[in-house]
């Protein structure tokens, strides 16, 4: 059972993975962000049931990430209304200050 | 008896004047004008001075053995190097000439050289030329006097091009320093070898004389060898053939160093040379034959080109070139004492006419000697202080010239009467160029140089001096027995007089024939003056191109040389620079490619990122399969 959970979170990590590198839209990047995460919870929820040593470490520990994540995602939605309000655009492309 | 040697002691003191004047000059002399003169001057006088009292002294000990001192200069395990000086007859005869000349000859500058802005750098050049000949005469080993040897070359180059915004001079300048050096090759591997094959390495004159005066030590071979590379290296300085085509040119420099450098002293460094390592050229009767033939080879080519040049001082410079061919022929016959009489009185008469010419250059702005002309009536003591040094020259007597050439020709006659018939000839082109020289510049009507006025006192007080050496210094060896003085102290022996009568009578009537030809020519117009040049065109033409020889060299050297250089510079320009510009490109190449990685985009950053990782986990697990 392992392996096909481990295949199902690594082809969600993908998606996720492109998704953040590929779009313009700067609230799909943040959603593929919480994608590739949730590809990570899915691994440990795996391991911590078909692991060589199962415990409830692993269960824990993604119900920790969920409120994190949760927490990060305010923050990051945050931050983005205040970068439209100030450039007026959502266009990651359009936010290169470091090059600057 | 204890020799005297009370100024000997000191004679280290003589080159260091004028050292610590050109120190002074190069430290603090920006700004200076006539103080810089003033240093310069005293530097010469002190070193006279001293030179004038060791001369004395030796004077009055001719025969006390010769001072000597020298240190351990470089130790090398057992090896040791020593340098000193050595106060001999020949060097202090050398000492007083050299800081005689080098005096006058500042004393001259100050005159000749007062509007000139950088003066003070010419009087510490002149300086450092006066320190680096004096050394050299001093020198007790070869190794040392190879360094001022070279030293004196240098200041002759910075010299030569002083007016460095000539194009001239600077090509010049070139010229005198690449051809000395070829000669100076020579000397540097006649150097190597005696390291060589000399007991114990020793360098010191006073070795190598012991060594070379008997026979059998060093095979004839070698010695021969070492004495020609020697007379290689005295060539080069002195302006032998065919090592001579840098003397004329280096007329470009100021006067007065014409006449400290390339008159009297550094050219005379050749002669000086092979007198100083005599022994060796007395071992090897080829390397005397050489001497000898080379010496009376250049004596008559050069006179034979100073018949037809048109500039003042290139006809004394040619006439320098064959005077210094004389020297060799008497060093060549085996008279010692002949060929260091003609330097001292060469000395003399050539700076006079150098100082001259300079003074005629200083008034009427040409050196064209057909510009020329009539100067003698504005110029007196000019004219008179010149002609006294042309007919020193020529060898009338009783000037200088006349008793020096007459010892040379003496010698010659006894030993090989061939050469005694080419040094009578060149006596002749030599009174005919001069008397050429004398008319068309002093006699006759004004030319179209136009008014001219007497130089300063400051320059014709040397003039006045040199003038008086040029007539008197004769006398100091006269061809009766029991009258060669000179010859007697500097060797020990006099010299033989053998047929010397028919001698003085020859070299007398040729010396007038040849003014009496000059002043029909030139003066009473008896003989058209293209005489010559009307019958026979080809052969003015072949003097004045001066036999081709700077053409010869520039086909044969200059062009080959050229084009390796030009070989060379390609190679490094495409092999060599395009390695470099390969590697800088490449660096600069990957530069731009880092930037263009840096465009502010966060995606890009993290697609490299996840790129990186991907290669770091490719070669983390491709560990595996190696």
């Amino acid at each position: 059972m392992l392996p096909s959970y481990l295949t199902m979170a690594a082809i969600l990590f993908c998606i996720g993975l492109y998704g953040a590198l590929t779009k313009r839209n700067a609230v799909i990047v943040l959603i593929s962000v919480e994608l590739m995460l949730n590809a990570v919870n899915l691994n440990l929820v795996a391991f911590s049931k078909y692991g060589v040593v199962p415990s409830l470490t692993g269960q824990i520990f993604s119900l920790f990430t969920i409120s994190v994540a949760a927490a990060e995602v305010a923050v990051g939605i945050a931050i983005l209304i205040a970068l439209f309000r100030a450039r007026g655009t959502i266009n990651v492309d359009e936010y290169d200050e470091m090059r600057r | 008896m204890e020799p005297v040697t009370v100024y000997s002691q000191y004679a280290w003191l003589i080159p260091v004047f004028p050292l610590v004047s050109f120190i002074v000059l190069t430290a603090f002399g920006r700004g200076m004008r006539s103080a810089g003169m003033l240093i310069g001057m005293l530097g010469s006088l002190a070193a006279l001075v001293l030179s004038v009292l060791v001369l004395l002294e030796r004077m009055t000990n001719g025969d006390s053995p010769e001072y000597n001192y020298s240190f351990d200069w470089i130790t090398i395990g057992d090896f040791q190097l020593n340098a000193g000086y050595d106060v001999t007859n020949l060097s202090a005869l050398m000492l007083f000439v050299v800081s005689v000349v080098a005096f006058l000859v500042n004393l001259y500058s100050a005159g000749y050289l007062k509007e000139d802005e950088r003066i003070t750098v010419f009087f510490g050049y002149v300086a450092l030329f006066t320190f680096s000949m004096l050394g050299l005469v001093l020198s007790d080993n070869l190794l040392t006097l190879y360094m001022f040897w070279e030293l004196v070359g240098v200041c002759s180059f910075l010299l030569v091009g002083f007016w460095y915004t000539k194009p001239e001079a600077r090509a010049a300048a070139k010229k005198a320093f690449i051809v000395t050096r070829v000669g100076d090759v020579g000397l540097l591997i006649a150097v190597l070898l005696l390291f060589w094959y000399m007991p114990e390495h020793d360098l010191s004159f006073a070795a190598i004389e012991n060594v070379f005066g008997q026979t059998g030590t060093i095979a004839q071979g070698i010695t021969t060898l070492i004495a020609i590379l020697i007379f290689v290296g005295a060539a080069g300085k002195s302006g032998q053939f065919p090592l001579h085509v840098w003397l004329p040119d280096a007329m470009e420099g100021p006067t007065p160093i014409s006449a400290l450098i390339h008159a009297a002293t550094m050219v005379a460094a050749g002669v000086f040379l092979v007198a100083r390592t005599y022994s060796i050229f007395e071992a090897s009767q080829a390397a005397m034959d050489t001497v000898a033939y080379v010496g009376a080879f250049t004596a008559l080519f050069a006179a034979t080109i100073g018949l037809v040049q048109n500039d003042i001082k290139r006809i004394l410079a040619y006439s320098t070139v064959s005077q210094l061919g004389y020297m060799m022929l008497a060093l060549g016959v085996g008279s010692l004492s002949g060929g260091i009489f003609h330097l001292f009185t060469h000395a003399f008469f050539k700076a006079l006419l150098f100082l001259g010419a300079g003074s005629v250059i200083h008034a009427v702005h040409t050196q064209n000697i057909h510009e020329m002309g009539g100067l003698g009536r504005q110029m007196k003591i000019t004219a008179w202080t010149f002609g006294i040094g042309a007919l020193a020259l020529t060898g009338i007597p009783p000037f200088s010239g006349f008793w020096s050439k007459d010892a040379i020709l003496a010698v010659a006659l006894d030993k090989n009467p061939f050469l005694f018939a080419v040094g009578i000839l060149t006596a002749f082109f030599t009174a005919l160029y001069m008397a050429r020289l004398y008319f068309l510049v002093f006699a006759g009507k004004s030319g179209a140089a136009g008014k001219a006025h007497e130089s300063p006192a400051v320059m014709t007080i040397p003039l006045v001096v040199l003038a008086a050496f040029a007539a008197l210094s004769g006398f100091v060896e006269l061809p009766w027995a029991g009258m060669g003085r000179l010859g007697a102290w500097l060797t020990g022996e006099e010299a033989a007089h053998s047929g010397s009568g028919l001698v003085l009578v020859v070299s007398t009537a040729i010396g007038l024939l040849g003014i009496y030809l000059g002043w029909l020519i030139y003066v009473k117009g008896a003989i058209p003056r293209d005489f010559i040049s009307s019958r026979a065109p080809w052969l003015v033409r072949l003097l004045e191109r001066k036999y081709y020889i700077d053409e010869l060299y520039h086909a044969v050297f200059t062009v080959g040389l050229r084009a390796s250089g030009r070989a060379l510079d390609a190679f490094d320009t495409y092999i060599v620079g395009g390695a470099v510009r390969l590697i800088s490109g490449a660096a600069v190449w990957a530069g731009r490619a880092g930037t263009r990685m840096q465009n502010g985009q966060v995606q890009t950053y993290g697609l490299w990122t996840v790129i990186g990782l991907l290669a770091l986990i490719l070669a983390i697990a491709g560990r595996r399969f190696w």
